[in-house]
């Protein structure tokens, strides 16, 4: 048990504590002090309170109810059995049908395929547009966009239902996912907006030199180069109306409505004893996908949170 | 000829690729609010209405005590969460920061619960707060009887339910972005304090705490727009319950929008949750404004 002195976890630039002696500091590195247990006890501590809902999410959903009634919270399933997430996938009641939350699963993937491309691409069209073009009024109306991103949707969200009833389309599929579009909207431009101002001007305007047009040079020069930010614009975003609840509530109408929604009415419409093991397993499905986003792609998750958060 | 044609359409062409973003920011964002302005000096009930009353509803809903106790919810929420995220966040980023081993799977356990739901996140700790089969029962079997863990169905109690169920969901934001903070710290900062002899916990108190500032202010900006905005925790873990005792103002606005057909009251409410959201962010807008003026 000897912690190394230079942590290769770390990036090797940015040491924090910088030795004076490399003799005492090599001593210090390697023996357990005191203070170096405390705060790997205390990391460890955080640790556990961090992983315990995710821990007892995953017992709960694998234990029959008796188990769950008899074992307490914590204890390990005796007999695993997976028919709680059967149950959950296509058995549950969520409302009226007793179809489970597959349906929720799939009006989810239909809102968030057309939500997340479309976005992206209106995003990436105003922060090139932004960055390179000079278009009168462009900077104010950017200033209110990112503002809008503040504001609770409850605002906003009576009119815009009024403005979709007469067009007829409130409740349906391009309703959600033209609203989807425009609370999307602000952080997705300002994620462009920022990658692109970090293109040399030269680069602009060496194309603009060979004769290209505001389409063209978007298409052939800087969409192809945009690929590390539509990575990161697109986990944000899947993850952001994935998660969505009350925009799918109010606008996705009944046939489309979205999974979170549909996990919530799971939970509420529970008649007699409450299924703790199929809620849990339901909740899983639901938060999976997400999930999965961020375990695998990580560092682009968090690179999308500080270009996104920091930089406005 | 050719090269005046093409200039023309490139002009054009950057108005029409901006026009989703206008039509966004003046339709779907200001036309929007103004309209719910509109509407809260109305007295509409199910269906907006000419009728002009004035600031009635403003009055009405400051005497309304189910919006009084939304309002008290949300101070009590807000200044427990926030303070609790902070200090959460802050200390795991300092002690991130001490080389310690394993640091990228502390960083992804930290994290993951951001890329969680609102829902899924009230949902799961309403299990674990649940009396007799969560926790507390947990705690019951192992002998502590003194202990009585069933907060999320006492009126005095629930609001802290959801600030811990929400402070588990997004500390570990605040911890990246402070730890994102820490790592662009000159370093020699270090060197010259560790030569003068001043403790660590000083430096980090009086130096690095100052320094990171503008870190703090993003996380204060995001924080307390999250607490404005707070409505999925509280519907999925308590639907405002015990009673009326975790009813916050985003509830608030939508029972009296689309359940209790009450639009004046409601647009009154929203446009009053406007006010701190704009208070907010006037010094950032300034702070904007005037970088790029120079």
């Amino acid at each position: 048990m000897t912690p190394p002195i230079i942590d290769h976890a770390a990036p090797p630039a940015l040491p924090l504590q910088m030795p004076l002696r490399p003799a005492a500091a090599r001593k210090r590195g390697r023996r357990l002090t005191p203070a170096r247990i405390g705060i790997y006890a205390f990391l460890f501590t955080a640790a556990l309170f961090f992983l315990l809902p995710l821990y007892v999410m995953i017992v709960t959903s694998l234990k029959p109810m008796e188990e769950i009634r008899a074992g307490g919270i914590f204890a390990l399933p005796h007999a695993a059995t997976f028919e709680p997430w059967r149950q959950a996938w296509s058995g549950v009641c969520t409302g009226a049908a007793c179809e489970g939350i597959r349906g929720g699963f799939w009006n989810s993937v239909l809102i968030t395929v057309p939500s997340t491309v479309i976005t992206i691409l209106v995003g990436a069209v105003n922060g090139y547009a932004l960055s390179f073009w000079r278009a009168r009024g462009a900077n104010l109306l950017f200033g209110v966009l990112l503002i809008g991103a503040f504001v609770p949707v409850q605002v906003m969200i009576y009119p815009l239902v009024r403005v979709m009833a007469l067009a007829g389309i409130y409740g349906s599929l391009p309703a959600i996912v033209l609203v989807h579009v425009i609370f999307g909207m602000p952080v997705m431009t300002l994620l462009f907006r920022n990658y692109y101002a970090g293109v040399p001007q030269e680069l602009f305007q060496a194309a603009r030199i060979d004769g290209g047009g505001f389409w063209r040079i978007f298409l052939q020069v800087m969409l192809p180069m945009s690929l590390p930010i539509i990575v990161v614009a697109g986990i944000m975003q899947v993850t952001g109306v994935w998660n969505d609840y009350i925009l799918g509530l109010v606008f996705a109408g009944r046939d489309h409505l979205p999974m979170t929604v549909e996990l919530n009415n799971v939970i509420m419409t529970t008649t007699g004893t409450r299924q703790y093991n199929v809620n849990m397993a339901a909740t899983i499905l639901t938060a999976l996908l997400p999930l999965a986003l961020y375990f695998v792609s990580g560092r682009w998750f968090v690179r999308g949170i500080a270009a996104g958060a920091v930089k406005g | 000829m050719k090269r005046t044609f093409a200039r023309i359409t490139s002009r054009m062409s950057k108005y029409i690729a901006l026009s989703p973003m206008a039509l966004t920011v003046i339709v779907a964002y200001v036309g929007a609010a103004l309209w719910t302005l509109r509407i809260s000096l109305t007295s509409s009930r199910t269906f907006p209405s000419g009728g002009y009353i004035g600031l009635a509803q403003y009055q009405r809903l400051f005497d309304n005590e189910r919006w009084m106790l939304s309002l008290h919810n949300l101070a009590l929420y807000g200044v427990l969460f926030i303070v609790a995220c902070l200090a959460i966040g802050f200390l795991l980023a300092v002690f991130i920061d001490q080389r310690v081993r394993g640091e990228g799977v502390l960083r992804t356990v930290f994290l993951y619960p951001y890329a969680m739901s609102f829902v899924a996140t009230g949902l799961v700790w309403q299990w674990l707060l649940t009396p007799g089969d969560g926790i507390d029962g947990a705690l019951r079997a192992w002998g502590w009887h003194g202990l009585q863990l069933d907060w999320i169905v006492r009126q005095d109690m629930v609001m802290y339910t959801i600030v811990i169920a929400t402070v588990w969901q997004a500390s570990g934001l605040v911890m990246a972005l402070m730890l994102a903070g820490l790592r662009g710290i000159d370093p020699d900062i270090w060197k010259a304090a560790r030569l003068d002899g001043i403790p660590a916990w000083r430096v980090y108190a009086q130096v690095v705490l100052p320094m990171l500032w503008p870190t703090i202010a993003t996380v204060l900006l995001l924080l307390s727009t999250a607490v404005v905005k707070l409505y999925d925790a509280v519907v999925a873990m308590t639907q405002g319950g015990p009673g009326t005792a975790s009813e916050v103002p985003t509830k608030f606005i939508m029972d009296h929008l689309f359940l209790r057909s009450n639009v004046g009251l409601a647009s009154a409410g929203a446009v009053v949750l406007l006010v701190p959201v704009l208070a907010l962010l006037a010094p950032y807008a300034y702070a904007r404004h005037r970088k790029e003026a120079t």
